[in-house]
């Protein structure tokens, strides 16, 4: 039984969560490197996107870098050579990725479980394919020199603190979107899903109209991460697009602690931290730390950092 | 739900306090130089550059001392995975907290692009010596980037008006899907045909292919006298041992249009006799050569390819700038560049032109048989020496801004 | 004489040189399938185990001279001892829950295998010789075939049938088909389970360490190798259905051939043919070509 009433615990709740968003506001000016916090919010928003798929609808989607990549290629390349602004470049980066993850899933949604996520997985790498054979990528070399522009055609985003705002208040929003969307009917159907699909089915749900549209919502807000990513840097690669990446994803979910809220950012700052602090010291035994998480997480770490701690005050609040 | 939301706080905030930690240093510091150097350290081009051209660099730093007036002169350096991205966030992470000088880097034409880039918008100098795309002082020339060993242009026209000239009128291409690739065999296609050469066709292969197989057996479809290699490293080795094992050097001769004297140590002169080649230095050219590369390979158990002889002559041309003018201002120190000579190891009478090639000669070379070469590492002939201008992109065919 | 435009020789060229890389893809997807299909786990390392095969045949080269043929006993043996430690300690715990995790576990360990030999020997590659007794080519009258590519061919397609017959027509084989469906009735039989389960797992990357071994002339060795490769094959796994033997050694086969023809028509696509295959066959029979319907 809770010892404190429900409105205090709120309300202590929302302390914290302001507490960590002036802490993202003052980051510039205490001295961490806007660009390397950018880069950390944007795949905060790829494992959000990626955890409304898989910690509270239950499909693990194996090549969830596609669409961060289609996102990237097309933002860039509209920004750069068709004029867009910013924001329309990365509303319609946005856009291309829903579109194509729309397709993949009208495919792949048939199947469960290992089956579906093998379906991505192979799906996405059709789809790096056409990117390292499309002229307008440059292939190996990447799409290069894209300016950053003025956001909405008036404020100027070459300065990387104007630039690091827009990203926080583009995270801020997608981590109350996808709060609000779990907490909605539609996503309880979703965690009704997750936890028992026949049940849900027999209660008369149509749930692959439902599974399609989480994927679609998930895939868009990855490509959103993608798009925002190649604003802030300038350039779209083929690792944007990468299976590896895919793969990192998941890892980011699953340490953070996936179906909680906080869970995925807490990954994505970590795995990202771990790759810019260890790249330039210890070289390819990254990849070996984060082969080593990512056994130690399967096998005795499931929960992830926020689910282990969710659980452990569960205990304490049983006694 | 409080102690949750409190202990993500705290984890973001150490997670990006651990990642960013690094990089927190954000003022310029006045007081020391630092080059740094952004390679192929492990991968298909590891051993014309990598960690070899970090120890020529090193090498330069020492020759003028370890510091110039008062201030230390220290050498940065990371591997870009053939990844423009990592090169690109390496090169603007050491400008913006690092303090970042001078940037020294390619042996990947996607990479220094990417590279040129983040240097002219950081105003501050690029020395490309590993890459080859003409396009760097070409289309995409900009008043920050010198290109400073050799470029695909001299290569085409090195080995493709000499291979025209020997009989080679027929060619087809087997190139490295990426920017260098796509421009050396763009390069050598124009060469070849003002020769009064045909090209054949030509097929397309990924970066650090497995497997050759099918790519040789359509050259050999195509019945052209001449294989033009346009790839590099690994790519080219695995290209020449294909072509061996499946008869290929039996009826076509192989052009190597982008060789170091690595892949013919790889691949051994049985392999590789007779075969051109055009490189911008050679250790054995001449006594000067000879002298510095015992020393090189006194630390590094190799010869030096002339990727690591230019890391040291750009390196130490920058620094004799640097002294020349007291500072390390960039505009300063290039305009330095541009009016001065280069004389050293690696050339005589170089000096850079408004395009940023730094404009020097080239040799054309062929590999030696096995009984005519006397020591270790004694494999070319210099056949021919291509003047200065000669070599380059000429005013004429320039799409440079910068030098019309 | 001409097909579709491209002359004869070239044609059945490149149909031949499909032969050779669609054995590679029937041995290396075999592996995969006979795991997937005997204990549902879905043996993300197995790029790695097949790389670490040819490096284990390099090695005994460079280091203690042992050739080619040793090699094909000896990778084998080493690797298989180390899918017994890998199914031994981490992928026990994981047959009760979601086989999800045994995707992600077997994903990490793959990363891991890739980082250390990465760090330890570089990413430029080994060479590895062909050995004397297949050195030099045959002339087919339409291709110059090198002796060793015909090997591959040959032996893959004699491990492939041994593989099958003892999987489908041995007592040893219905054991270990029973035993994976329903353990608990085949276990009161006296059957011991467990270690049939792990021995499945061993030999397993056993077949893959093969599949190193034979590459490792023909293709660099190079800590990606497998990366490189493990995507198509779970693809070939896929198309041929996931549980079946059979479907993987025809599709791979198959596979090779289609990506001959396309590297002769459309290269540039020869990369992505696998997976629209995959797409197609997957509307049409979502189980796969052989596949049995979950």
């Amino acid at each position: 039984m809770s010892a404190l009433p429900e409105s205090t615990v709120a309300r202590r709740a929302r302390l914290a969560w302001l507490a960590a968003l002036v802490f993202l506001i003052a980051a510039p000016f205490i001295g961490l490197y806007p660009i390397f916090m950018m880069n950390a919010l944007c795949f905060a928003i790829f494992a959000c996107a990626f955890n409304l798929l898989l910690g509270f609808t239950g499909l693990l989607s194996f090549g969830h870098a596609a669409y961060l990549g289609a996102a990237a290629y097309f933002t860039g390349w509209l920004i750069k050579s068709a004029g867009f602004t910013p924001e329309l470049g990365i509303l319609a980066g946005m856009l291309g990725a829903g579109l194509i993850g729309l397709v993949v899933g009208l495919i792949a949604i048939r199947r469960q479980g290992i089956y579906f996520a093998m379906i991505t997985l192979a799906m996405a790498q059709m789809v790096y394919f056409v990117w390292l054979q499309a002229p307008f990528t440059g292939g190996e070399d990447g799409l290069q020199g894209v300016p950053r522009g003025k956001l909405f055609g008036l404020l100027p985003l070459a300065s990387d603190i104007a630039m690091y705002f827009v990203v926080l208040a583009v995270f801020v929003a997608v981590f109350l979107a996808i709060i609000r969307i779990v907490r909605s009917p539609y996503g309880q159907v979703l965690k009704a899903i997750r936890e028992n699909e026949p049940r849900a089915v027999s209660l008369g749900y149509d749930v692959d109209r439902y599974k399609l549209l989480a994927f679609v919502l998930s895939t868009s807000l990855a490509g959103l991460a993608g798009s925002l990513k190649t604003v802030v840097l300038g350039f779209a690669t083929l690792s944007d697009a990468h299976w590896s990446l895919s793969g990192e994803v998941v890892l980011m979910t699953l340490l953070g602690g996936m179906g909680t809220f906080a869970g995925p950012v807490l990954g994505a700052f970590t795995i990202v931290g771990l790759q810019n602090f260890l790249a330039d010291r210890v070289g390819s035994w990254v990849t070996v730390i984060i082969g080593v998480i990512f056994v130690v997480c399967v096998v005795g770490f499931r929960r992830g950092f926020v689910g282990e701690l969710l659980a452990w005050q569960k205990r304490r609040k049983g006694n | 739900m409080k102690l949750k939301q409190l202990a993500a706080a705290c984890t973001v905030a150490l997670a990006s306090m651990f990642g960013a930690a690094t990089t927190a240093q954000a003022q310029i510091s006045g007081d020391v130089i630092r080059i740094g150097i952004i390679t192929d350290m492990s991968s298909l081009y590891a051993d014309i550059d990598g960690a070899a051209g970090v120890e020529a660099i090193k090498m330069a730093v020492a020759d003028m001392g370890g510091a110039i007036n008062g201030k230390k002169i220290e050498v940065l350096y990371a591997d870009h995975q053939n990844k423009a991205d990592v090169a690109a966030a390496k090169a603007r992470e050491w400008f913006d907290t690092q303090g970042l000088d001078m940037l020294i880097g390619g042996t990947n034409s996607g990479t220094a692009l990417a590279m040129a880039k983040v240097a002219a918008e950081k105003k501050k100098p690029f020395i490309v010596v590993g890459a080859a795309s003409s396009a760097l002082t070409n289309e995409q020339c900009n008043p920050y980037t010198l290109h400073w060993a050799y470029d695909t242009v001299a290569l085409a026209k090195g080995t493709g008006n000499a291979v025209v000239k020997a009989g080679g009128k027929t060619w087809y291409f087997l190139t490295a899907d990426y920017a260098f690739g796509a421009q050396l065999q763009n390069d050598t296609a124009a060469v070849v045909k003002a020769a009064g050469g045909t090209v054949v066709g030509s097929v397309k292969h990924p970066l650090s292919a497995s497997d050759f197989s099918s790519f040789l057996l359509q050259a050999q479809g195509s019945k052209a006298q001449i294989l033009g290699l346009a790839n590099a490293g690994g790519d080219t080795i695995n290209s020449i041992k294909a072509a061996n094992e499946f008869g290929v050097t039996k009826t076509m001769k192989l052009a190597g249009l982008l060789v170091f004297i690595n892949d013919i140590h790889s691949l051994g002169l049985k392999t590789t006799q007779g075969m051109y080649l055009t490189d911008s230095w050679y250790w054995n050219r001449d006594p000067e050569a000879r002298a510095w590369s015992r020393k090189f390979f006194e630390k590094v158990k190799r010869m030096p390819s002339s990727v690591q002889a230019g890391d040291y002559s750009a390196t130490l041309n920058y620094l004799q700038a640097v002294k020349a003018t007291g500072s390390d201002d960039a505009d300063k120190v290039l305009a330095h560049l541009r009016k001065s000579k280069v004389n050293d190891i690696f050339t005589k009478g170089g000096y850079v032109r408004d395009d940023g090639t730094m404009v020097h000669d080239m040799y054309l070379m062929q590999v030696k048989s096995p009984d005519k070469s006397t020591e270790p590492w004694d494999y070319y002939n210099v056949v021919e020496t291509f003047k200065g201008d000669t070599a380059w992109t000429t005013k004429a065919e320039t799409k440079c801004a910068a030098w019309k | 004489m001409e097909i579709f435009g491209i002359p004869l020789q070239a044609f059945l060229g490149q149909l031949m040189l499909g032969l050779v890389n669609g054995s590679f893809y029937a041995m290396l997807s075999l592996g995969l399938a006979v795991i997937f299909g005997l204990l549902g786990i879905v043996n993300f390392a197995h790029g790695a185990l097949y790389m670490i095969g040819a490096y284990v045949a390099w090695l005994a080269m460079d280091k203690f001279g042992i050739g080619f043929w040793w090699a094909l006993v000896l990778a084998p043996l080493v690797v298989g001892a180390l899918g017994v430690v890998i199914e031994r300690t981490l992928l026990r715990h994981l047959y009760r829950i979601d086989p999800i995790y045994g995707l992600l576990l077997t994903f990490g360990l793959a990363l891991i295998a890739e980082g250390i030999f990465r760090d330890r020997f570089g990413v430029s590659g080994q060479q590895y010789e062909v050995p004397e007794l297949l050195q030099g080519a045959t002339n087919l009258g339409f291709m110059v075939l090198p002796n060793y590519r015909a090997f591959v061919i040959f032996a893959s397609l004699l491990v492939c049938l041994v593989t099958w017959w003892t999987i489908e027509r041995t007592r040893l084989g219905s054991y270990l088909r029973a035993g994976t469906e329903n353990p608990a009735l085949v276990q009161a039989f006296g059957v011991n389970v467990p270690m049939m389960v792990m021995l499945t797992y061993a030999a397993g990357a056993g077949l893959a360490a093969i599949a190193g071994v034979l590459a490792a002339p023909v293709i660099q060795i190079t800590p990606l190798m497998g990366s490189n490769l493990i995507i198509v094959v779970f693809a070939v796994v896929v198309i041929g259905g996931m549980g079946s033997i059979l479907g993987s050694i025809l599709t791979g086969l198959l596979l090779g051939l289609i990506e001959g023809l396309t590297k002769v028509f459309y290269p540039e696509a020869s990369s992505i043919v696998v997976f629209v295959i995959m797409a197609i066959v997957l509307m049409i029979r979502p189980a796969g070509l052989f596949g049995k319907e979950a």
